[in-house]
């Protein structure tokens, strides 16, 4: 599914991924585990493509297609979708508006039928209830004024609706309570249907409780990221303290 | 980011073109003989005449006003000509068909056919082409309803006392500079008049358009509703490219009898000036209702062209009760400017007036609101609430709002709230990570802050606003 190869980034000249390689096939679900500054968030944004991210070596094959060589949307649109740590508020547009609008786009790129406004509908409250979010929050703004644990739930919806086949959450877990948190696990885990894939970019073990990764890989130790390979010690801790299974990507 | 913003910034307006009309057009030049020409030429009585005459010599004892926030070179009021008027303008078609077939070109190519409205919107088109009016429709169904709906140049030949009774009440011929200007030298435009206890029953709408080289246009409506009616009057236009600056100063008048009520709405797409800001419409406008005991008034406009705006549609609440609102969308682009905004003038009772303005800036764009409120000793129980919203796109562009209340009626209640947000690189990454167009994504972003005002507009005029604003975004914003 996604196969990085040394790939090298910086921001703002400085380079923040020095050489990350990383496979990822069809249904398996990665963690993503590191320090602050290590580098975990920039992974996310590099592979989506977010301006001011500079790839200076390295290639990313999604799908068979040069991730690198397509445009944010294009990326997008081709199945790989970034759940935001901050999630930003867009005040003015609803949040029906907004999802409809990302939907009727993706099913036109995959040849699919346009939905109706009113099977939309049913499809957003469906949704909606699956994540455990009140309705209203469909016809408020993009987040705006939603709380913390809201968004993350608002993104959860997003990727819901757009069944990315690669998934890339970002500290999704972070800011949750429990109870919030096994909301999102158990969506998340709905949406496992063995070929769909999720990298879980996360600060805490405790997301890991609930979704059971395939592989755990911990970037960086310090200001600057390493190749993970040589940070598997802390997989062996985590191990330890977990009991997963925990393979380090590039053995 | 930047980058794209710039490029679709930089696309091309999209209703630039000229049509080849031949015209009657008068060298450049204003002087008392060229008042006498415009007025011959029209046939009009003698007291327009002495009118048109007065407000000459009024104008030229005025100085050109210079308070507003923008700039642009002196206006030389020789080098253009004020008369222009397709050919055999004596020999007018009567019906649709008889339209030149360039004209209706020009008009498919906006699209915004004008047998396509008749048919789907029933609306009555008084299609102003340059300075003489080109076509008019439903006459026949308005004229049983008992509703005139003309040219103000055929208005002076069949109704001249009802001009005369209105014309210049609601924005006196020395007025303002412009306004002096206007009333020297109007060319033509629409005249409403909607007698007592009638509903209008249509939509009445004018699209204008400027298509003759170093022509000023200089429009003059006049709408009155007579007490208990109701009329709902949309105005549109748009311009073909130009290199010069073209100076349009109208004038627009609308007297609310009694519990009567007049909506005007104004969807406005003149050539803004090219990217390094050159060229385009110079768009100074006077417009001003007068809402007589229980009358209402409300504007809305949709402000997406032009070089330079200065336009401030009032009301004149006289009356008890009355009410008026102003609805308004602005958005500079390039290095367009806009110095907008609105007029509340409390006269009577219990008076209450409702401004909410949006201004979108981006680009070397700079969007100003001015707005007055004044609660006269008289406004007793009178209430205002304006509400500004200003969008930023883009670090190039600037915003401002100048607020001017007085209030001296200590009963009276005045609100104002104003905000300024911006249109951020993270609201369009997410969505350009969700799939979804940098282009949509600001299209998105702008009519939702514009929601509110669109949702005042006439619906069929609401698609074309969103149209008209998509358009003026892909050359706008990114």
């Amino acid at each position: 599914m996604l196969s990085i190869k040394n790939l090298h980034a910086t921001v703002e000249g400085e380079e923040i991924l020095r050489g990350i390689n990383l496979e990822i096939g069809a249904g398996e679900v990665h963690a993503i585990m590191g320090p602050n500054g290590s580098g975990k968030s920039t992974l996310g944004h590099v592979l989506t493509g977010r301006e001011g991210y500079q790839v200076t070596a390295g290639e990313v094959t999604f799908m068979g297609q040069d991730l690198l060589a397509l445009a944010p949307e294009e990326r997008a649109l081709a199945g790989l979708l970034l759940a935001f740590q901050y999630p930003v508020e867009i005040p003015g547009v609803s949040n029906m508006e907004f999802l409809k609008t990302a939907v009727d786009g993706m099913r036109k790129y995959r040849n699919l039928e346009a939905l109706d406004s009113v099977s939309f509908m049913k499809l957003a409250r469906e949704v909606c209830k699956r994540v455990d979010l009140d309705q209203n929050f469909l016809k408020r703004g993009v987040n705006e004024g939603f709380s913390g644990g809201e968004k993350k739930r608002n993104e959860l919806m997003q990727m819901m609706l757009l069944e990315p086949h690669l998934a890339i959450l970002d500290e999704t877990d972070s800011g949750l309570d429990i109870d919030a948190l096994q909301v999102v696990a158990t969506g998340i885990n709905s949406m496992r249907d063995g070929k769909r894939s999720f990298v879980l970019i996360t600060h805490y073990q405790r997301l890991l409780n609930f979704i059971e990764p395939d592989h755990v890989h911990v970037l960086g130790g310090g200001v600057s990221s390493v190749p993970v390979t040589s940070h598997w010690h802390w997989n062996w801790k985590i191990k330890a303290t977990a009991g997963w299974k925990v393979r380090p990507c590039n053995e | 980011m930047s980058e794209q913003i710039d490029d679709l910034i930089k696309s091309h307006y999209a209703a630039g073109f000229v049509t080849d009309i031949e015209s009657d057009t008068l060298p450049a030049g204003l002087s008392e003989d060229v008042i006498r020409f415009i007025s011959a030429k029209k046939n009009e009585p003698e007291w327009m005449l002495e009118w048109r005459l007065k407000a000459y010599h009024a104008w030229l004892e005025m100085v050109e006003p210079h308070w507003a926030h923008v700039s642009y070179p002196d206006i030389d009021f020789n080098a253009m000509s004020y008369f222009s008027a397709p050919k055999r303008d004596e020999d007018r078609p009567q019906s649709l068909d008889e339209v030149d077939p360039k004209l209706r070109e020009t008009y498919d190519k906006l699209g915004i056919p004008l047998h396509e409205q008749e048919m789907l919107a029933g609306v009555a088109v008084d299609a102003v082409f340059d300075s003489v009016s080109v076509g008019t429709t439903f006459r026949k169904k308005l004229y049983e309803a008992g509703v005139i709906f003309c040219s103000i140049s055929e208005a002076l030949q069949d109704y001249p006392e009802l001009v005369r009774q209105h014309l210049g009440t609601v924005v006196p011929q020395k007025d303002n500079y412009y306004a002096a200007l206007n009333s020297a030298v109007f060319s033509d435009g629409s005249f409403v008049y909607i007698p007592k206890g009638v509903k209008c029953p249509m939509e009445l709408s004018t699209y204008f358009r400027i298509n003759e080289a170093k022509t000023g246009q200089f429009e003059r409506t006049l709408i009155v509703a007579d007490e208990g009616s109701e009329v709902s009057y949309l105005e549109g236009c748009t311009a073909p490219m130009r290199d010069e600056n073209q100076l349009h100063a109208a004038v627009v008048e609308l007297v609310a009898l009694d519990n009567a009520k007049i909506k005007y709405s104004t969807v406005q797409n003149w050539y803004p000036g090219d990217e390094e800001g050159k060229g385009g419409i110079y768009n100074f406008v006077t417009k001003r209702g007068l809402a007589h005991t229980n009358a209402h008034i409300s504007w809305t406009q949709v402000e997406t062209g032009s070089a330079i705006t200065m336009k401030y549609p009032s009301c004149i609440l006289k009356g008890d009760n009355s009410i008026g609102e102003f609805y308004s969308v602005a958005l500079s682009s390039n290095f367009q400017q806009a110095d907008t905004g609105t007029k509340m003038i409390h006269l009577g009772k219990n008076t209450r007036s409702t401004i909410i303005s949006k201004g979108i800036a981006a680009g070397h764009g700079s969007n100003t609101y001015r707005g007055l409120v004044r609660m006269n000793p008289g406004a007793t129980g009178a209430r205002n609430y304006t509400r500004c919203d200003s969008l930023l796109i883009g670090d190039q562009c600037g915003a401002h709002t100048f607020p001017y209340i007085e209030s001296k009626n200590p009963t009276a209640i005045i609100e104002h709230e104003a905000s300024t947000s911006t249109v951020s690189d993270e609201q369009l990454f997410l969505c350009l990570q969700r799939g979804i167009s940098e282009e949509k994504a600001v299209s998105m972003i702008v009519n939702g802050f514009c929601k509110e005002v669109f949702r005042e507009l006439p619906m069929e005029f609401a698609v074309e606003a969103g149209k008209l604003l998509e358009v003026s975004l892909e050359g706008a914003v990114g």
